[in-house]
């Protein structure tokens, strides 16, 4: 575990609600919570911008890439005095940011790790591009990357990293010394606990449930976007063909006295009718942007729990093979076999072993066991530990769920209001429009 | 009862003199009577006198003239007779379906509120069906040719895709003839006409016979000779089908795009309700989610709800008007061709006997005055109904856009209620937490 254990704040929600109804007004919503940790006391963190560059790759080959430029700046202590001081900025780019939670997920196996926005666009209704070069994808991907590190600065585990510090801070060498924490080592036995298939006896119910309840959530929110991208295409056709009256109340007007300016103006309307659903269509991505990030944090929460899973397994293998070996402990100090063991069989079979074989058996028995016993000890510990973080965690979780998805669903409410509000007030001049004919 | 009426003219068809009323004179008031006879009295409203000698003769023919320089300037205000003045009343409501061993149809309560003379009773009620009504057009357009008769609801349907006996199509169709028989009785000319009155009075519309004595079709413009050709259409009568042609490709465009709307609105709808299941079947694994994702279910239910009725609105109420007014142009294109025959013939009887005239100076034939007469009198007419028609247009089309809009504006507001009602629950539960977490 390589946190500093120093700067462990507790969360002080400050106001949250006014926060969040005060973004929501702006057109990019920000769900985050941003909880006081001594991190962000210290700065502030932003992803402000997107270039994008050419180089060779590790094959040696050309190709075009996006960077990112994170700015930091110490965090505003004396209010209203001058202009705030420039910030220090680096280039990242996504395989960077990548490679950070990779390394995270590996040194907080008990925590659940914010993801990081999608790689690839999914879940576009089709007039969204789903190329990765898109200036649309590529700004909302920019307000994903700023999200995944507020998210690690908000955390209270997470933000005293020594690592993540540095990614926001250096932009040479960063990349060594992560490498150089060895974590790699650790990867293999994180991908194992993924996919392995093993049964603990003793499941905990609370991660039992929890992992069931992060896979429907990832069920629904799947099949929420798939719908919600095959609904945005069919308004984008209802709002679309409106335009067409536009054209036709124009031509038509040409060949009418009195009714001619109500048509034509009523004809302007239609058109601006249309021409609504582009707006209301891209404030909604925004919303799926929110979804999306939960759909990706049930991967996280879903691997704890299996790390869990497989600690677990461990511990009672440990405890098992202790069992084992105490009985043939017995076995060997009585002389009754009761464990079936190959050793035993062979000094059936070939002859009982001599008095100090015997003994020599028994001291190498007894080292074992207490090695075992060592390891048990290890085992339950950092079972123990595991639990205790990986529950407060879920916890922690589970609440910052609670809050983001109602923050996000109210949202939502409100996007279907100025939608509605829009229509109404463009219906409402077409009707004044065709009064006047 | 005998009103000391004008001499007939020969334009309003060949009915007996008592029964017709000139058109002028349904513009402003029922025409002032004088009983007395004294011919110096008897004038029309407008004050020209009439000339009792034959209609044929070219001092009338004069008058004639006269008439249509008048009758320009009534054209001015041809709601005059619909404001102040109704005194004929007609709905078409009621429907019911009768059951035989022959067929089955539908029939419609027509019900009448008149204060006119040529009416016996000042109310009357009768059960018509649509062949009564199509047989009453059909009258019509045989007794009147000069004038534009209000188009009916499509005649057949395809009895495997729409159903007859339904509740939408029957009450579509009903304030289809509604509205035509509302047309006819607002019509100075055409509601004075004998088969309305009989349509609407007489218990058991028998078409075969009884009233063959009214429908003395009028030859002079229905059996046209054919081969005449056309010299010079007027201008303002070649401005008129220009008119009817841009117009009706006009209105098709219009019916398409409302199709395809309430095309893609139905497949929205598929989606939006499938979306809204979603956000329920959510519901299941949450516990203080439960609340805002029920709510959100709640109101894309009502949003559904809300466009369902506009999708339902616009193929009852819009598409079939819009379909109507494509059969009046049709219609009117007809009376135009009929004049153009009309003016034909006359030119070409006219060259005819200008060329027998030098030959051996034979006198102006007469028919040749009667054609001229009736081209003058079909212009008038059509004149006359044109200028009503485009203000009725301009009324049914303002009437039809602006509800158009309503029905939007409707649905939008519905499902804005929703959702604000929505934000209010959820917030006030919010303020409500913030309050026990402080205490």
């Amino acid at each position: 575990m390589m946190a500093d254990s120093g700067s462990n704040e507790e969360v002080a929600v400050i106001g949250n609600t006014d926060i969040t109804s005060t973004e929501t007004e702006s057109n990019i919503i920000n769900t985050m919570v941003e909880r006081e940790t001594a991190l962000l006391r210290k700065m502030e963190i932003n992803v402000a911008e997107a270039e994008k560059r050419t180089g060779k790759n590790t094959v040696n080959m050309q190709e075009t890439y996006t960077v990112y430029l994170i700015e930091t700046r110490p965090a505003e202590t004396v209010p209203g005095g001058g202009a705030p001081a420039a910030p220090d900025t680096l280039w990242r780019r996504y395989s960077e940011f990548e490679l950070l939670r990779t390394f995270l997920l590996v040194t907080y196996p008990y925590i659940i790790i914010p993801p990081l926005p999608e790689k690839r666009a999914e879940f576009q209704w089709h007039k969204l591009a789903a190329d990765n070069l898109d200036p649309d994808f590529v700004e909302r991907r920019r307000v994903g990357l700023e999200n995944f590190l507020l998210r690690v600065a908000s955390h209270p585990v997470l933000s005293n990293d020594k690592l993540y510090f540095l990614f926001l801070t250096e932009e040479k060498g960063w990349r060594e010394a992560v490498l150089e924490t060895g974590f790699q080592d650790k990867v293999d036995s994180r991908l194992k606990s993924l996919s392995a298939m093993f049964r603990v006896k003793n499941p905990d119910k609370r991660f039992t449930a929890m992992k069931q309840y992060s896979d429907e959530l990832n069920t629904v929110i799947s099949q929420l976007l798939r719908v919600r991208a095959r609904v945005a295409d069919r308004l984008y056709g209802v709002y679309k063909v409106h335009g067409n009256y536009g054209r036709v109340f124009s031509e038509w007007s040409a060949i009418e006295k009195e009714m001619g300016d109500g048509l034509q103006s009523a004809g302007h309307h239609m058109d601006t009718y249309a021409a609504q659903i582009d707006d209301i269509l891209e404030e909604e991505e925004h919303y799926a942007d929110q979804l999306k990030e939960y759909l990706f944090y049930t991967d996280a929460v879903r691997s704890v729990c299996k790390k869990h899973e497989l600690i677990q397994y461990e511990l009672e293998m440990a405890a098992q093979e202790l069992v084992s070996k105490k009985q043939q402990r017995e076995e060997l100090a009585t002389g009754t076999v009761r464990v079936f063991s190959l050793k035993g069989m062979t000094s059936k079979l070939f002859g009982t072993e001599s008095q100090e074989q015997r003994e020599s058996r028994l001291a190498a028995l007894e080292q074992s066991i207490q090695e075992g016993e060592e390891t048990l000890k290890e085992k339950n510990t950092e079972c123990k530990e595991f639990v205790q973080m990986a529950w407060q965690d879920i916890e922690r979780f589970k609440e910052q769920k609670d809050k983001d998805l109602r923050e996000a669903l109210i949202s939502y409410a409100i996007m279907q209001i100025s939608t509605c509000k829009k229509g109404i007030q463009v219906w409402s001049n077409a009707k004044d429009c065709f009064n006047k004919m | 009862m005998s009103v000391g009426a004008p001499r007939a003219l020969a334009s309003s068809g060949q009915k007996p003199i008592t029964e017709i009323l000139h058109p002028l004179s349904a513009a402003e008031e029922p025409l002032s009577v004088t009983i007395g006879g004294d011919k110096q009295e008897v004038a029309l409203t407008n004050g020209t006198p009439v000339e009792t000698s034959s209609p044929a003769s070219t001092s009338s023919l004069f008058n004639r003239l006269q008439l249509d320089d008048d009758l320009e300037a009534d054209v001015r205000d041809p709601y005059a007779d619909s404001t102040e003045m109704r005194d004929l009343f007609v709905t078409v409501d009621d429907p019911k379906k009768h059951v035989s061993t022959m067929e089955t149809y539908i029939t419609y309560r027509v019900s009448t509120k008149t204060s006119r003379v040529e009416f016996d009773l000042p109310e009357y009620c009768v059960r018509r069906r649509y062949q009564d009504f199509d047989w009453l057009r059909i009258k019509l357009e045989d007794s009147q040719p000069t004038h534009l008769i209000p188009p009916l609801p499509e005649k057949f349907v395809m009895k495997g895709v729409v159903d007859r006996f339904s509740e939408e199509f029957v009450e579509t169709r009903m304030k289809a003839l509604d509205k035509f028989l509302k047309r006819v009785a607002d019509h100075p000319v055409l509601s004075f006409n004998p088969h309305l009155t009989a349509f609407l009075t007489v218990k058991d519309l028998n078409k075969r016979q009884g009233l063959a004595l009214l429908s003395k079709v009028g030859e002079s413009v229905k059996h046209v000779a054919g081969g005449y050709k056309l010299r010079a259409r007027p201008a303002e009568f070649c401005a008129m089908g220009e008119y009817l042609d841009t117009f009706n490709q006009k209105l098709g465009t219009i019916d398409r795009i409302a199709q395809r709307i309430l095309k893609e609105q139905s497949e929205y709808l598929t989606e939006l309700r499938e979306y809204g299941g979603v956000y329920s079947s959510w519901v299941g694994s949450e516990e203080e989610l439960r609340r805002p994702l029920e709510g959100v279910a709640g109101c894309v239910t009502t949003s559904c709800g809300a466009l369902e009725d506009l999708g339902d609105n616009m193929s009852l109420d819009f598409l079939p008007v819009l379909r109507e007014y494509v059969l009046y142009l049709e219609s009117i294109k007809n009376v135009l061709r009929k004049r153009d025959q009309s003016q034909a013939e006359y030119e070409g009887r006219l060259e005819a006997a200008i060329l027998r005239k030098q030959e051996d100076r034979t006198p102006m034939p007469l028919e040749v005055e009667k054609c001229q007469d009736k081209v003058e009198c079909f212009n008038a007419d059509l004149k006359a109904d044109w200028e009503r028609w485009q203000s009725n247009k301009r009324h049914d089309f303002k009437q039809l856009l602006t509800s158009m809009a309503d029905r939007n504006i409707n649905s939008y507001e519905k499902s804005q209620a929703a959702w604000e009602s929505l934000i209010t629950l959820l917030q006030d539960k919010q303020t409500e937490d913030k309050t026990s977490e402080t205490n």
